[in-house]
């Protein structure tokens, strides 16, 4: 919760927001409404999102806008889903994606 | 300095200031050493004491017989490049822009702070407004040594 | 099949600005963006802008987002939006391709706009591609839009404008920024901007670059080394900082997907970013009725963006036969706008650029 920001001199953070519970490799978790599923992840301090597929390096998010994939997850057993601009829905199943994704994963 | 650290040199920092006399009323202090394309300030003013002209990469001219140092200049800037400064006896007082949390107190002392970001000394923060018109950017009015003319630019809390 | 006479492909400041002069002139068109906000990347620029007030100087980067969407649902009746709509194809025919809602659906259009901005470009140093590196806008998104900070330890590479906004931002947010490192010997954006930084005490260090990054499953450290007149690497002159995020600020490059796909000729312009089309008068790419503007055919400035937007917008419409009761009046203004915008030493490089990229 340490990386929430909670003031802000220009923007407002102060509302309060639904918490959304969803499970990370098994993992119960919870983030807020709004939030992307990697915004959320970032605020517990998960920044590993999947694993190169060839040298298996970890891999978090870099653009956070939907450009660079490389924030891509299993979401709900489907594989490469862009989660820096998928946004966080209650009871999620999210994981840490290993492979390039088959189809089979789904 | 300027373009390798951020710093403006001495020498262009007393550019922008005219001399005590002058400073006796509050009187804008632009330090806008570069041509970019931005006017705010000179649109803003409410006493066209400001020019820059037609073409807005102009460096910003302050006249300062016609500037009453009200400080709408300095939330008004997108660089957050001007300040007012007066010599109020042996204290100067300066009003300077602040966007950050939390805001100081009026009756706080709080480190007067130069163009290195290094502490020089105290600071009195005497006034905070913060208006709707000024689009949170805060205006803090400080009262300073007369020593730190040229050297103090912001302020930070004591820790 | 959707038949639609405009179609306007990005609503950052560019596509919104486009869309509002078709709609003045008269000219229908459907407006499609990818995110589930349109503003593109001014919904989480805090800081104020530059220019003059034409171009909304002084305003917050959101407030002029908020200001330019308010323009465009002011014509509900010529704008159609649809948002959280990809892109996919655009083919010779003018026949786009979008997926919405998970639907793969066919648009003909007449005439298109492409507006569909940047991405970040990113630096080759070892392990750049450890979690916690992250693009300066990535940071800004992170922070601006969903209020999570990056870490509380960072290091920002990249002296430019967005290098030195974000930074003050991150320190905004309570970030604490380590030291701005810069490869060249000299500050790269505007010093106003350099000179806020400094005074909160971080450091900018010129003629310094990152060697490596260090960390298993995240950045737990990086280093710095120093760079010679000839930008080779100093022996002895490495600096390790502990950080838990790295923030990579070395530009942008248009993004052309969508103009290489439907064959218009291209360039490599570093002056502009990278490849990008030509620009035939008129703002149209080597292909009729395909238009292109904002930093999807050169990066430039937010307001900028904007003036080439209200342009493309008039020409197109004015293309298709809908001419703006003000077109001669306002293209000249834009024109002048735009010249002024360009005309000081931070113009040059951008009118250099558009000096090749015309054709």
């Amino acid at each position: 919760m340490r990386l929430r920001i909670k003031e802000h001199p220009i923007l407002n953070f102060e509302e309060e927001k639904k918490v959304i519970h969803f499970t990370f490799n098994n993992l119960p978790v919870t983030g807020y409404e709004g939030d992307t599923i990697a915004s959320a992840l970032h605020a517990l301090g998960i920044k590993k999102l999947s694993e190169s597929s060839h040298w298996k390096r970890p891999r978090g998010f870099y653009c956070a806008i939907g450009n660079c994939s490389s924030c891509s997850m299993i979401v709900d057993g489907e594989p490469n889903v862009r989660t820096c601009i998928t946004l966080l829905k209650e009871g999620m199943d999210v994981r840490v994606q290993t492979n390039k994704g088959e189809i089979h994963d789904k | 300095m300027l373009a390798k650290e951020g710093v403006a040199t001495l020498e262009q920092v007393q550019s922008r200031f005219p001399n005590h006399e002058i400073l006796a009323r509050p009187k804008a202090i632009i330090e806008c050493y570069e041509n970019i394309p931005c006017n705010p300030c000179s649109t803003s003013c409410p006493f066209e004491a400001i020019t820059i002209g037609e073409d807005i990469n102009n460096k910003p001219e302050v006249n300062f017989d016609k500037c009453t140092g009200c400080g709408v200049c300095v939330y008004n800037c997108p660089g957050l490049a001007i300040m007012v400064c007066e010599v109020s006896g042996d204290k100067l007082r300066f009003k300077i822009s602040y966007e950050f949390l939390p805001y100081p107190v009026e009756g706080e002392i709080w480190n007067a702070i130069n163009r290195k970001g290094e502490v020089i000394g105290d600071a009195l923060i005497e006034k905070i407004t913060l208006t709707k018109r000024q689009d949170r950017t805060a205006l803090v009015q400080v009262l300073v040594d007369q020593d730190y003319l040229y050297d103090f630019v912001t302020i930070r809390r004591k820790i | 099949m959707i038949n639609k006479d405009l179609v306007i492909i990005g609503g950052g400041p560019a596509g919104l600005c486009a869309a509002k002069m078709a709609a003045e002139a008269g000219q229908s068109c459907l407006l499609i963006d990818r995110n589930r906000t349109l503003g593109g990347q001014l919904i989480k620029q805090t800081h104020m802008f530059f220019g003059s007030e034409k171009q909304f100087a002084k305003t917050r980067g959101i407030d002029i987002a908020n200001k330019l969407v308010e323009d465009v649902r002011k014509h509900p009746d010529l704008i159609e939006i649809w948002d959280d709509a990809t892109v996919v194809g655009l083919y010779q025919d003018k026949v786009i391709t979008v997926l919405k809602n998970e639907l793969y659906i066919k648009v003909q259009s007449k005439a298109v706009i492409i507006s569909t901005g940047a991405s970040e470009k990113v630096l080759a140093f070892e392990n750049n591609d450890l979690p916690g590196i992250y693009g300066a806008g990535a940071v800004q998104t992170l922070m601006n839009v969903y209020g999570v900070k990056p870490g509380s330890r960072i290091v920002m590479v990249g002296s430019g404008n967005i290098g030195l906004i974000v930074s003050y931002q991150l320190m905004q947010a309570g970030v604490r920024v380590l030291s701005i490192i810069e490869a060249s010997p000299k500050i790269g954006g505007y010093k106003v901007h350099a000179s806020k930084i400094r005074r909160l005490g971080i450091d900018i260090v010129t003629s310094c670059t990152i060697k490596k990054a260090i960390g298993t499953e995240a950045v737990e450290k990086i280093v710095t080394v120093k760079l010679d007149e000839k930008w080779n690497e100093v022996p002895g002159s490495e600096k390790e900082y502990e950080v838990d995020a790295v923030c990579i600020a070395v530009g942008l490059t248009p993004l052309t997907n969508l103009q290489s796909m439907i064959g218009s000729e291209m360039k490599y312009i570093s002056e502009l970013g990278g490849l990008v089309p030509v620009i035939y008068p008129n703002h149209e790419t080597s292909i009729e009725n395909i238009f292109s503007c904002g930093d999807a055919s050169g990066i430039e400035e937010a307001s900028s963006a904007i003036v080439e937007g209200y342009i493309t917008g008039l020409l197109a419409s004015k293309k298709l036969g809908n001419v703006h009761p003000r077109y001669d009046e306002l293209m000249d203004e834009y024109n002048t706008q735009l010249n002024n915008l360009r005309n000081g030493p931070f113009g040059d490089k951008i009118l250099n650029g558009l000096k090749k990229q015309g054709a």
